[in-house]
């Protein structure tokens, strides 16, 4: 799908699709009720906010973070942004082996240590939290009212294998809870949980409140009181390398007023 | 089952057979008794391994019936096959199809064996025939490491020691080279000669046919084209093909007065003088006499025609002649240094009236 | 002579080149698997719980997957051979099926037919309470799932290739069609149907996909060696490439085991 432009033309192509994008920000900032203050910081640089860039983002963040692609695409026509959606863990271990992630938005604070401390991206921002739901099938099988009852006997529970966030934070809120719950799948990821609970696999799947949100009525929702519930910190944090200009772009993008509410409407709170 | 084409009073291998396959359509009448060999000769394609296939249970027949020993094998329009396990026939096939992965007692024990007899039973019945077939040394030996010999030897072993009513040999001597093919053909006339029922043997070699069997069956394109004893067809051959086969000049003609004209050229005097009508002329290639010259004798054909090819054939050698009529000629290798006889060269053919036989065709 | 065999014996640089090339291409991960790998802490990973249940789960599955799809692949293979009926090309195209169809997407296929909620799977629930997914039998069903075509592939090959002359043979001397089978045809395929049970095994070794996504991922119950080579990759690295090995190990044995003693006796027969 790309074509790399010839070394000659990029300068004069950039700078006219930097233009563009000036004039679509300025004829579209309104309407779609976005703050350009924020990109109008790096317009001036040597680096504009065009060309394609690679986001490594957790499965949870699919849904909000393909809405906010899409409207970054539309602020900064020229721009265009590739996604890898997975377990926040694997994406990390990828980025730390090479893999040419321009931004990586990591669903734990943990995940995230282990990018900035290998070097390979300089800072992390506090992005949003999420806090934990249970989902349960549509026709149940066990009726499953609330946290305790992942513990009964015969209730099919699925979670999150231990090692990636939504397991690590599952981890913590059955021990907060003092709950002994016997898992009948450890999967790799949470949207792997969720699918399990679509497909009226498993009678309950510990998820996070967005992914209950971005099911959008496959699943139903028993919500976890906030006394009993944790929460979790997503990070973002971008490279310095070949498109760091644009990368950089995208996080002051995310954590942009405009940023925030499309990550409220699914269902994350501020950071 | 129709009973105008088995009867039950000589208890052999009876019946007509008819096997349709696309447009190829066997049909013959067999009748076998038992120890009498038949032997089925014809080109390839005519259908031998068909009847064979047939006899044996492994194609059903289209029409007609088989019985063996009174009982009935196959027969479509009464609805009843007896199937290939179950029909008590021994086949030698072509290649022997010993199998690989057992010894030569146990491709021997197979069929004891597949009769309901315990291993060691089987083994013992299968011992003694590997000894009648002198293959005792070979016994724990592997099909493939046995010589062509031996391996028709063990596949005949195998054959018999099913006990059964009609043995079957397809092309017995055909994988063997020549050299043992004259031991292996005297050893299996022996054999064949003990065994108690019909025996059909299917060969396209002459010799075969004529050393092994009491009767010769000529198929030719799904049917019989001749039958007899072999020293009736080696005397006539009704066909081109069995003449070829047998190494006769073969013509056709029409007689009259002791005369023959033959058929695309020339005038032959035969010993038989009642002869009218359409006929065929048999005449050996080493009853004819090859001259330089234009003989002067006693033969009473003398005819004049170019070489056209030189074959050895064994101790003789074969020379094809052009002529009035055309014919092959046997002579011996000193006579072809002698005459100097080369492709392209005129001579001169005699033959005696004697020397021709001539019988309707 | 020696000059003959060199001329056979070493190709021309346009050929050379890039053969060598590809055999790096396929050497050299296996090499930087084999440098990479903590092997001062070898025992220690290879002896934990973890991987010794993984691999004690891996072995009993991929046997079980294996007698299952011998069991009833053997026959599919002889009727695909052998029997004449209609919509047979259909048949043998349907066999195929597995070997190009992605893991995952055998998984799903698995879970809508066999799950809780699947087409056969609500039935197996109601009536006998059996429930194939996040269960051991699960794994094995999977597994057979995608290792059965290879067996059946295998051993049908052979029965094509086998000559029914000696079959008929058999059968003239008395045999029946079962002791035919079992006297004459079972013998003669036998190296095939090693190769192909090893193949099987093999490929149930390393399933992945159709396991994770049809019977889910639970230590001790549904994680086989693979899956605990995935997990271990978000936890510890180290000990994901450390049960690696382990996998390559037995694929080398698998390997050594087909050349050695199957497969080229096969080619022979």
């Amino acid at each position: 799908m790309r074509h790399p432009l010839p070394v000659a033309l990029t300068l004069p192509v950039a700078l006219t699709l930097s233009v563009l994008a000036l004039t679509a920000c300025a004829g579209g900032g309104s309407a779609a009720g976005t703050a350009p203050t924020v990109s109008s910081t790096r317009i001036g640089g040597s680096d504009p906010a065009v060309g394609p860039f690679t986001v490594f983002a957790a499965s949870s963040l699919k849904e909000a973070f393909t809405t906010l692609g899409s409207q970054f695409e539309a602020v900064h026509p020229g721009a265009r942004v590739t996604f890898d959606f997975g377990a926040s863990s694997t994406l990390a271990t990828q980025i730390v082996q090479g893999a040419p992630a321009d931004v990586f938005a990591s669903a734990s604070t943990t995940t995230m240590a282990t990018v900035v401390d290998a070097g390979v991206m300089p800072q992390r921002y506090n992005m949003a939290t999420n806090t934990l739901e249970i989902a349960t099938p549509v026709t149940p099988t066990v009726a499953v009212a609330g946290l305790a009852d992942l513990a009964k006997p015969g209730v099919k529970v699925a979670v999150c294998q231990r090692d990636v966030p939504c397991g690590a934070a599952t981890a913590t809120l059955f021990a907060a809870n003092k709950l002994t719950v016997t898992p009948v799948s450890q999967e790799v990821d949470v949207k792997s949980v969720l699918s399990k609970v679509v497909l009226g696999e498993v009678d309950a799947g510990v998820v996070y409140v967005t992914d209950v949100k971005a099911a959008k009525g496959t699943v139903v929702g028993v919500p976890i009181p906030t006394a009993q519930n944790v929460s979790t910190t997503y990070q973002i944090a971008s490279t310095t390398g070949q498109h760091a200009g644009v990368a950089g772009e995208f996080v002051d993008y995310v954590l942009s007023p405009a940023g925030q509410q499309v990550l409220a409407a699914a269902g994350f709170a501020g950071p | 089952m129709s009973a105008d084409t088995v009867t039950t009073s000589t208890r052999g291998l009876q019946g007509r057979v008819v096997v349709e396959r696309g447009e190829f359509r066997l049909d013959v009448e067999i009748d076998v008794r038992p120890g009498e060999v038949l032997a089925v000769i014809g080109p390839n394609g005519a259908g031998k391994s068909t009847l064979l296939r047939a006899i044996c249970g492994l194609t059903p027949l289209t029409d007609g019936a088989i019985s063996l020993g009174g009982a009935v094998l196959d027969d479509p329009a009464a609805d009843v096959l007896v199937p290939a396990a179950r029909r008590g026939v021994g086949v030698v096939f072509q290649e022997y199809r010993l199998f690989p992965h057992l010894s030569v007692l146990d491709n021997v024990a197979f069929g004891p064996r597949s009769a309901g007899r315990s291993k060691a039973q089987s083994r013992t019945d299968a011992a003694e025939w590997v000894a009648r077939l002198r293959l005792d040394d070979l016994a724990q030996r592997s099909p493939e490491r046995l010589s062509g010999g031996q391996q028709q030897r063990t596949a005949l072993a195998r054959a018999l020691a099913s006990g059964p009513g009609v043995l079957l040999l397809d092309e017995p001597l055909a994988a063997l080279d020549a050299a043992t093919r004259i031991d292996v053909r005297r050893d299996l006339s022996t054999h064949l000669a003990q065994f108690a029922g019909p025996t059909v043997i299917v060969t396209h070699d002459a010799l075969d046919a004529l050393v092994l069997a009491d009767r010769i069956v000529v198929l030719e394109d799904g049917r019989i084209t001749q039958q007899g004893t072999a020293l009736e067809v080696a005397r006539r051959p009704a066909s081109d093909y069995v003449a070829k086969l047998l190494g006769l000049n073969l013509l056709r003609g029409e007689a009259a007065d002791g005369e023959v004209t033959v058929d695309g050229g020339g005038l032959l005097h035969v010993p038989d003088h009642a002869m009218t009508g359409p006929v065929l002329v048999a005449l050996r290639p080493s009853g004819i006499a090859l001259h330089t010259a234009q003989p002067e004798g006693s033969a009473r054909n003398v005819w004049p025609g170019v070489v056209d090819g030189v074959e050895p054939l064994g101790e003789r050698v074969r020379v094809s002649v052009t002529g009035a009529p055309s014919v092959l000629v046997d002579v011996t290798p000193g006579a072809v240094a002698d005459l100097h006889v080369a492709p392209g060269d005129a001579v001169w053919l005699s033959a005696k009236a004697t020397e021709l036989e001539v019988y309707p065709g | 002579m020696s000059s003959r065999d060199r001329s056979v014996t070493s190709p021309p640089w346009p050929v050379a080149v890039p053969a060598g090339l590809a055999l790096l291409f396929l050497g050299l991960p296996i090499l930087a698997l084999l440098v990479k790998a903590p092997w001062d802490r070898m025992w220690s990973v290879l002896t934990s719980e973890t991987s010794l249940q993984a691999l004690r789960l891996s072995l009993e599955t991929a046997s079980a997957a294996t007698a299952v799809a011998f069991v009833v692949g053997v026959p599919l293979a002889w009727v695909l051979a052998r029997a004449e009926f209609p919509g047979r090309r259909l048949a043998r195209a349907l066999v195929t099926v597995p070997l190009v169809l992605p893991p995952v997407v055998g998984g799903i296929a698995l879970l809508l037919a066999f799950g809780r909620r699947g087409l056969v799977g609500q039935y197996l629930d109601s009536c006998c309470g059996i429930t194939l997914p996040f269960t051991t039998p699960g794994v094995v069903v999977a597994e057979a799932f995608v290792a059965m075509p290879f067996l059946v592939i295998t051993v049908e090959g052979a029965l094509r290739g086998l000559d029914t002359k000696l079959e008929d043979a058999a059968a003239t001397l008395g045999a029946t069609r079962l002791a035919v089978f079992r006297r004459v045809t079972l013998p003669l395929i036998l190296p095939s149907l090693a190769a192909g049970a090893v193949l099987a095994f093999a490929r149930a070794l390393g399933e992945f996909g159709a396991t994770i996504t049809f019977a889910g991922n639970l230590p001790g119950v549904t994680q086989t060696l693979p899956l605990a080579v995935y997990v271990g990759l978000e936890g510890d690295p180290s000990e994901a490439v450390a049960l690696s090995l382990v996998l390559l190990a037995v694929s080398v044995i698998v390997l050594v085991a087909l050349r050695d003693r199957w497969l080229r006796t096969g080619a022979a027969s």
